[in-house]
């Protein structure tokens, strides 16, 4: 009983964790359209900024501020070299993962690993570590990152209710529409792809504290990962009218991290879970095709109550 | 009338000059579309356009909008010089429905959301709340003058709605901030023959009440010749028949068709 709910409290932990980088995806692959690679990078990215600002004896809050200013300016590479270069969404995304792998590099002082165990981290420092403190160690750590996730998701819910947020959903919606208002919708998806990859650097700095380590291969494979949360979240909460999108991708990532841990407890080798990633991202891709209905747009709406 | 001075008189509210376009320039399928076209259309005045296809109607207001750049000549709406300006600038003063439907407005908004972005048009966009409460009422009752039962679905998405009601709305939308200048472009095409008279009824009102400066492309000559207050027809790249006034009104199908006869002599077929 101990064990199972060990591992039902570890597959939340890093379902939270995980849910704040799926928030950010959801807002560039569902609201905006946009298949943003750069996230491979940006999450390590997040992890290096934590790594180097808390072993200077950063707050550890502000480095993740401070991670997340560091995301959503690769982002806004991303959307520059989109917009602004002409140059496809698709290769944006790849120009700009490649290059972080050197900046991250560059950040860790040519490691790539730093751990930095015995530092004040979110989890045993300030204000939530301690009034949290008297749980164990692990629920200290879910109430924290719990918290985080749905903090994270309100704010974006408030967001996409105010003008700025209502245009931006307009733009991956209809990006003439936005034209017509008198509006860039290029301005709309450099805003949106800094909100995504601020939220999935925010995610790398988080995982990073719980582990004390920052690892600049952490990223591989985040895209996948991101968006089968995004994706299971959807539509398998499509009918579920009452629930957000940005619930639906927070229980979406927990799902899935749910599936692996499944997996990996029924014996499967570590080896393999790159490939059970790619495995569960494309039975959820061809359920979903299946089950959607033929061609018609029935994503949960996003400021749905 | 030859005396006045152009730029004292409002005739020229809407002025394209010397306007030259080629598209694909020094390549096999190089189309010089526009020599020295000029068009200038007086402030309140509702302009039909027809002409065959390929002719360039779509292309001029591809041009008003900043949609497509020209080689040289100018453009300007109520004084000011836009054929520099980034296309979303024209949108400022420019309103627009397309032929197609679903371009008017956003298909997974709701009409709600969609007329409060409408209605910001203009302003910042900035961290307010989005749906302004008090102004619902108001929506409400601009949807009503639509009399499609719009009312009463402000919280569907317009995905939901039929071509008709959505080009309805789209018309509504695009009016809905004081705007120099509106751009119907076919449209009542996609739509069934009752959906299309009632949009074009409902263009009528509107511009009437609003005291709009209208360029109207169909294909429809019924419409051109019952709506609007002047009736050009294009062909490739140029104006062959500007009728206003008295000569619009005395116009008819036939010698519309007659003129189409004539044109398409000349093509050889
Ligand atoms: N973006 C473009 N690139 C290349 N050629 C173009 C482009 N836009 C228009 N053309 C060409 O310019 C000519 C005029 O096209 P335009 O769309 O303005 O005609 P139209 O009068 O609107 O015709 P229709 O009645 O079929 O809508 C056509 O020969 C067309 O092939
Ligand atoms: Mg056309």
């Amino acid at each position: 009983m101990d064990i199972l709910l060990g591992l039902l409290v570890n597959v939340l932990q890093e379902g939270f964790i995980y849910g704040i980088m799926a928030i950010g995806v959801y807002i560039t692959y569902k609201v905006l359209d946009f298949p943003d690679l750069s996230v491979d990078s940006t999450f390590p990215l997040g992890s290096c900024i934590a790594a180097v600002l808390i072993t200077a004896g950063v707050d550890p809050w502000l480095s993740c501020l401070a991670a997340f200013g560091c995301g959503a300016i690769a982002g806004c590479v991303t959307g520059l070299l989109h917009v602004k270069l002409k140059i496809t969404d698709l290769l944006s995304g790849i120009l700009v993962m490649t290059g972080l792998l050197s900046v991250n590099l560059v950040i860790l002082d040519g490691k790539a690993v730093m751990p930095f165990y015995n530092k004040d981290t979110i989890f045993n420092s300030g204000f939530f570590g301690t009034v949290a403190g008297n749980l164990s160690a692990d629920f200290r750590v879910l109430v924290i990152v719990a918290g985080t996730c749905i903090l994270v998701k309100l704010l974006l819910d408030v967001y996409l209710k105010t003008k700025s947020g209502l245009l931006l959903r307009a733009a991956g919606d209809n990006a003439q529409y936005v034209i017509s208002l008198g509006k860039n919708p290029g301005t709309m998806k450099i805003i949106g792809l800094a909100i995504g990859n601020g939220c999935t650097a925010l995610a790398g700095c988080i995982l990073s504290q719980q582990t004390e380590t920052a690892n600049v291969a952490s990223g591989k494979g985040m895209v996948v990962m991101a968006l089968a949360s995004v994706i299971i979240g959807t539509s398998l909460l499509r009918k579920a009218k009452f629930i957000k999108a940005t619930t639906a991708v927070i229980i979406g990532s927990i799902l899935y991290k749910a599936c692996l841990t499944i997996a990996m407890q029924l014996g499967m080798p570590t080896n393999y879970l790159n490939f059970l990633m790619a495995v569960i991202l494309t039975v959820v891709l061809v359920f979903n095709k299946v089950f959607a209905g033929r061609g018609k747009n029935s994503n949960v709406n996003p400021t749905q109550i | 009338m030859s005396t006045q001075h152009k730029s004292d008189t409002m005739a020229d509210y809407v002025a394209m000059r010397r306007i030259c376009k080629t598209f694909n320039r020094d390549s096999l399928n190089e189309i010089r579309l526009f020599q020295n076209f000029n068009l200038e259309i007086p402030k309140g005045q509702f302009v039909a356009v027809i002409g065959s296809n390929g002719s360039g109607k779509t292309t001029i207001l591809n041009i008003l909008c900043g949609s497509v750049p020209i080689d040289s000549g100018s453009v300007s709406v109520n004084g000011k010089e836009i054929s520099r300006l980034p296309e979303h600038q024209h949108s400022e003063f420019i309103g627009r429905v397309f032929q197609d439907p679903s371009k008017g407005t956003c298909p997974q908004l709701t009409i709600l959301e969609n007329m409060a972005l409408a209605d910001n048009k203009g302003t910042r966009f900035g961290l307010h709340f989005g749906i302004n409460r008090k102004r619902i009422p108001y929506y409400r009752s601009q949807l009503e003058l639509l009399k499609l039962g719009l009312e009463d679905k402000l919280n569907l998405p317009v995905s939901s709605l039929s071509g008709g009601q959505r080009q309805a709305l789209a018309l509504l939308i695009s009016t809905m901030t004081p705007i120099d200048l509106l751009i119907l472009d076919e449209h009542t095409a996609a739509l069934d023959p009752r959906s299309s008279e009632n949009v074009m009824e409902l263009t009528q009102r509107i511009v009437g009440e609003k005291k709009l400066t209208v360029l109207m492309v169909t294909h429809n000559l019924k419409y051109a010749i019952r709506y609007g207050d002047r009736l050009i027809m294009m062909h490739r790249g140029g104006i062959v028949l500007d009728a206003a006034g008295e000569e619009k009104v005395a116009l008819q199908t036939k010698d519309l068709t007659e003129k189409f006869n004539e044109i398409s002599l000349e093509d050889g077929n």
